[in-house]
């Protein structure tokens, strides 16, 4: 295999400035935060080795604790939910409304799903804040249907901020899974299902005999990349709630975010965001290397 | 897609058009959010209070959206989304093409560790990084400024665009690098006369991808850039938050202007990005 090869050399200088500016505005950064994390320090002066100190801290405290169960959920809201719902839509309209109402159809009805994804996430904050504060849409829409006792401040409210967070994140994120699993849905030789339907497999069987184990890998894709993405989350929670009401809704990039710019406590911040980038990075390389794997 | 004749047509029953309306239905509520937005942002605020949030305004007043407009300047912060995320399609690509030509067509030494690398890096959450980044921004002068923003994002969307490349290039035919590196072609003229010409279809969707992303960043706008000079769209907008208790329709005029750019990005690249969210998740 190497014989013929012409001899590859004097690329490196190709790869040097992406390397180098990676390494500056990525890597550097990054290992400043671990260094930090074992130090106190306010962001001005010097920073003072404390050791451990931030770390016991961290693990005794019930905001950060908190705000781990809550990133549990918004996994839940960001990476399963929609995974199963596109799944479920993705069947839908490739196997019953495109075969029998044509692509243009499905067309129209995956753009309108797919188009909060494109919203900047601050400003579908902005919009569903606003439908839901309480003399907002959604109280005005309860009122007129006489439905006045369940009239309430959903955000503000802390057994049912969080639910209503899911719910805008569910609608915000279905539209990723949904096209992509549209799109690997063309891979399916329409003869299966023609086969299946002649057979007399009902759409619920073809759901879950034919399109789901096709679209496994889709469904890997999406579960990795929207569970790290759940991990980061951060911009919905700033513009939705601020992570109140109490922590019922905190997360920990905002609780990082705090301890950083409003606490000026960049020792603790930076524990927690070592604590989670480790999290994500081992998340990410056992999904990714098992991924890996199985299609090697 | 170019069928004429629509198989399905012959069994389309009456149950077809109810799966048809309900999933109709259900996209049209899903939607719903806009079209509440869009009704708000013309009603003054004496009409809100007295018909609410549901109904249509009693005249389509212009002057809430005027007034948004002028608040939070909105003109200077299109442009300075513009400007920024231009940048950082142009910064992000470049150094994309760079490194991944290294890795997939040059096959440098140690090309899998740089891999990873530009994997690991991609998946770093941006609160790990963040407040270094402020500190020593702060410290050489490029705090508030869109010069390093633009870099800072252009190279981290870079690590994305490295490792999506450099799959599609290690498919490159290999004959036709061999057959211009024989005819004396460098390894610039290879990069420029046919790796980037072929290649064009993977950039396109990145550009338009790298756009948006960069169009819709939070965290790093909120820390980097504060002033009125240089902030984006969703932060000049998203201030605005909590300032108008008392004059509600505002601010369905304010989340109206954020959403409108990006409807309008949506309906022109609909087909890229659609079609394009497929090459994000290649491995």
């Amino acid at each position: 295999m190497t014989t013929s090869r012409t001899p590859r050399r004097g690329y490196g200088v190709f790869l040097a400035p992406g390397l180098l500016l990676s390494l500056l505005f990525l890597a550097v950064p990054l290992l400043m935060t671990f260094g930090y994390s074992f130090t106190e320090w306010k962001g001005i002066g010097t920073p003072a080795f404390t050791g451990l100190d931030n770390y016991t801290r961290l693990f005794a405290d019930a905001d950060f604790w908190a705000s781990f169960r809550n990133i549990a959920f918004v996994i839940i809201g960001m990476a399963i939910v929609p995974t199963l719902l596109g799944l479920f839509l993705a069947a839908l309209l490739f196997d019953y409304i495109g075969k029998k109402h044509g692509d243009g159809v499905v067309s129209i009805l995956r753009s309108g799903l797919y188009l909060p994804q494109v919203i900047p996430v601050a400003i579908t904050g902005i919009m569903w804040g606003w439908i839901l504060a309480p003399e907002g849409a959604v109280n005005s829409l309860l009122q007129n249907a006489g439905l006045t006792s369940l009239v309430q401040n959903w955000l503000g409210d802390p057994g049912l901020a969080l639910w209503i967070v899911l719910g805008v994140m569910v609608w915000m994120q279905l539209g990723y899974p949904l096209v992509l699993f549209l799109s690997g849905l063309q891979r399916i030789d329409p003869e299966l299902y023609e086969a299946a339907a002649l057979d007399g497999a009902s759409w619920w069987q073809r759901f879950t005999r034919i399109t789901t184990p096709i679209l496994r890998p889709e469904v890997y894709v999406v579960l990795v990349t929207t569970t790290i993405a759940g991990l980061k989350v951060f911009a919905q929670i700033y513009v939705l709630t601020g992570g109140g009401p109490g922590n019922a809704t905190l997360v920990p990039s905002y609780f990082a975010y705090l301890n950083f710019f409003e606490r000026a406590d960049v020792g603790y911040g930076s524990a927690i965001s070592s604590v989670m980038t480790l999290l994500i990075l081992l998340i990410a390389g056992t999904m990714l290397t098992r991924q890996a794997r199985e299609d090697g | 897609m170019s069928t004429d004749i629509n198989p399905g047509s012959a069994r389309r029953g009456l149950r077809s058009y109810a799966v048809l309306a309900a999933v109709t239905a259900f996209v049209l509520a899903f939607l719903a959010p806009f079209l509440i937005i869009l009704l708000n942002a013309f009603k003054t605020g004496a009409d809100y209070r007295a018909n609410g949030s549901l109904s249509l305004p009693t005249s389509w007043n212009w002057g809430i959206l005027a007034d948004v407009w002028e608040r939070v300047g909105f003109t200077q912060k299109l442009l300075n989304s513009v400007q920024i995320s231009l940048g950082v399609v142009l910064i992000a690509v470049v150094l994309a093409l760079l490194n991944a030509y290294a890795i997939g067509i040059g096959r440098v030494r140690w090309r899998t560790a740089f891999l990873v690398f530009f994997l690991g890096v991609n998946i770093l959450p941006q609160e790990g990084l963040v407040y270094p980044i402020y500190y020593l921004f702060k410290e050489v002068g490029l705090y508030d400024g869109k010069f390093g923003y633009t870099l800072l994002v252009g190279i981290t969307y870079s690590a994305f665009g490295t490792y999506l490349l450099s799959s599609v290039f290690a498919g490159f035919p290999r004959e036709l690098i061999e057959a211009a590196a024989m005819d004396g072609a460098g390894r610039w003229t290879i990069l420029w006369r046919i790796v980037l010409p072929m290649s064009w279809p993977t950039l396109s969707v990145m550009c338009v991808f790298f756009f948006v992303w960069s169009w819709n960043e939070f965290l790093y706008p909120l820390v980097l850039l504060i002033s009125n000079d240089n902030q984006t769209v969703p932060l000049g907008l998203s201030v605005l938050q909590g300032q108008y208790t008392s004059d509600p329709t505002s601010m369905s005029a304010a989340a109206l202007l954020g959403v409108i750019p990006m409807i309008v990005f949506f309906l022109i690249f609909q087909r890229t990005l659609t079609r394009g969210v497929t090459a994000g998740a290649v491995k």
